[in-house]
């Protein structure tokens, strides 16, 4: 669930989602789930020209299995944060593990 | 950090959005319990029932969307019902299909989805609706289709080639065995 908590930190800022269909999107982060499904609003879809359909589109759901990346604002991020986080839910694997 | 504002404050905080989908909150999640620790201080914890999808979704209910599937069908309808694994039921569709700067509307009407093959749900802004792309022009669906069918062709030549030298390089090529559009 580390994840999870690290993107609900995240909402309301804006952020750029590579899917596996390579299209790329931008838009400002306003929810995520368990699946790391993820809504944004205000998008803008990066070469546009090529995805029509997204024309006209104001919000969108993407579904966490076909994201590829999500590009964060770097300085929303605290990567000593973040690592120690990791560690710990690390540590808290193995202790389950035994 | 900003307060979350617009349509997440509308959500009735204490009984569970989805109705019948209880045991769609993450279970052994409490929202003050945030793994980050410290960082957990910054933004407002929500109630974890923010973070479900079926709260994402409960937004998107009875609005007109345009849902792309992985095998890069295009369906215009109105959400009318959903569960946690994003099955979802469409009304009044049409697939619209693309090719070159052509598309085709056909009528299709109920779809029933499973979950898995959803790529991406986006809600159509009704006022830019009708704005489509100046270059992109209405035809038949008999000349989109045939259109369309030789762009698959070419494309599905062009990505063979490409995995058959991937392979001899030792990659793996990406998302082989699910098709992606």
């Amino acid at each position: 669930m580390l994840f999870f908590s690290f993107f609900k930190t995240l909402t309301n800022q804006t952020v750029t989602i590579e899917l596996k269909n390579d299209i790329r999107i931008r838009g400002t982060l306003k929810s995520v789930d368990q699946y790391l499904n993820i809504k944004l609003d205000d998008v803008d879809v990066l070469d546009l020209d090529k995805y029509p359909h997204l024309s006209s589109v104001k919000n969108m759901f993407i579904r966490g299995s076909v994201v590829r990346y999500v590009m964060l604002p770097r300085s929303e991020v605290d990567i000593g944060l973040l690592e120690d986080a990791t560690r710990r839910e690390a540590a808290n694997q193995a202790g389950k593990a035994r | 950090m900003p307060a979350p504002e617009s349509n997440m404050e509308r959500l009735p905080m204490n009984e569970n959005p989805a109705g019948a989908h209880h045991g769609n909150a993450p279970q052994g999640f409490p929202p003050q319990n945030n793994t980050l620790g410290p960082m957990s201080q910054g933004p407002p914890q929500l109630p974890p029932q923010m973070f479900t999808t079926a709260a994402q979704l409960l937004d998107l209910t009875d609005k007109k969307l345009v849902l792309v599937l992985r095998d890069g069908r295009k369906l215009i309808g109105v959400l009318r019902s959903w569960d946690q694994f994003a099955n979802l039921v469409l009304q009044d569709t049409i697939e619209r299909l693309y090719a070159g700067n052509l598309y085709a509307d056909i009528p299709r009407g109920i779809f029933l989805v499973r979950g898995e093959n959803v790529l991406l749900l986006g809600e159509i802004d009704l006022d830019k609706e009708d704005d489509i792309p100046p270059h992109i022009q209405r035809a038949s669906f008999q000349e989109v289709f045939e259109l369309k069918k030789k762009e698959d062709g070419a494309r599905k030549v062009g990505d063979k080639k490409r995995h058959g030298k991937l392979q001899t390089l030792g990659f793996e090529p990406e998302h082989s065995g699910e098709i992606l559009f």
